[in-house]
């Protein structure tokens, strides 16, 4: 790992705000959605506040996941547009201090996790921060093109994690939202990183428009879609939800389908020309959203 | 060390200070909550 300059005054403590900041909150919505998702669709009752705190501690073992990314991608963060101004590049704080609050705050989720909930959620919760940080930041993200792909089951984890706090084991059903996120990570990055792709390509990140070309990942996120829609039909398909989700997640994949149609029959190469790209990104984040949100109303209507 | 970074430093470690007191009384809430729903649950 290149070493990064270290501009921050060593006697300035750091601002709680950029330590918030170094969580990645934006992210971590988003992990504690689906988290909480996992947890109201088990088909148990938890008790509040067990299942508030197992919401929790997915929330702060998704911010040290955050925390230990940024301090070990610095030098990277400080080379891209979008990431320059985070905390570490920006010297508003020492490398130790990141690497202290993010290993401290994992163990705390993880620990904690186990006191509210079990050993198996705990010991998943641990997985997922683990994976995030050595297998994607430190392994893949700088080697493959292939990083989200894999990368992307850190962020399948907290659906199953939130089920697995609940009911204390593992089903087909948590393991087809860990499925649904980790196919949907692909389409989701690589329509973002065909619109930013020269930030990726300065940083010198081996993103799949720049390693394989644009064309080439437009065809890739239409053949990672496929596959997704199926898993994302599959609850319905088994019988393992209700009608509900069954036309959400139909109505919801059909949409998904026809915006990975429109990138891949998009010639432009210009960021700006880049409307179905940007399209397809912002409707994947809803997707998410509304499929997990269907699983929770029709657990609790039907 | 110039007075204007000393307030600076000040005014940063009362700010993690009132702070770290908040979480740490939240944290013992929390504690003596999951206490409780244990007990309930287990009963």
């Amino acid at each position: 790992m290149t070493s990064v300059p270290l501009h921050h005054d060593q006697s300035l403590p750091a601002d709680w705000r950029d330590l918030l900041a170094l969580t990645k909150p934006r992210v971590m919505s988003l992990v504690v959605f689906t988290g909480l998702c996992g947890l109201l669709a088990a088909p148990v009752a938890v008790h509040p506040v067990l299942g508030f705190t197992a919401v929790l501690c997915i929330a702060l073992g998704a911010g040290a996941a955050g925390a230990l990314n940024q301090w070990y991608e610095a030098d990277l963060d400080a080379k891209m547009k979008r990431t320059a101004n985070r905390p570490l590049p920006a010297g508003r704080m020492t490398r130790q201090t990141a690497l202290h609050f993010g290993v401290g705050l994992g163990a705390f989720s993880v620990i904690l996790m186990d006191i509210a909930a079990n050993h198996l959620a705990a010991l998943a919760l641990l997985a997922s921060i683990l994976f995030y940080v050595l297998v994607y930041t430190v392994w893949l993200k700088r080697r493959t093109a292939q990083n989200i792909v894999i990368g992307g089951a850190a962020g399948a984890f907290p659906p199953l994690i939130g089920w697995v706090a609940a009911t204390g084991n593992v089903t087909a059903l948590p393991l087809l939202l860990f499925a649904i996120i980790f196919l949907w990570t692909p389409p989701h990055f690589w329509a973002l990183s065909l619109f930013v792709r020269s930030d990726y390509a300065n940083a010198g990140v081996p993103m799949l428009p720049v390693v394989a070309g644009i064309e080439n990942t437009r065809k890739q996120i239409v053949l990672y879609t496929l596959p997704m829609i199926a898993a994302a039909i599959a609850p319905w398909a088994m019988d393992l939800t209700g009608w509900i989700y069954g036309v959400a997640s139909i109505a919801l994949n059909a949409i998904f389908l026809v915006l990975a149609l429109a990138v891949l029959a998009n010639k432009a190469t210009e960021p700006k020309a880049m409307g179905p790209e940007k399209r397809l990104f912002a409707f994947s984040i809803l997707y998410l959203f509304a499929l997990f949100a269907a699983l929770v109303v029709d657990r609790w209507v039907i | 060390m110039p007075h204007e970074e000393d307030e600076i430093i000040r005014k940063r470690q009362r700010e993690r200070s009132r702070l770290l007191a908040i979480l740490l009384g939240l944290f013992v809430v929390l504690m003596f909550a999951i206490t409780i729903a244990k007990m309930t649950i287990n009963r």
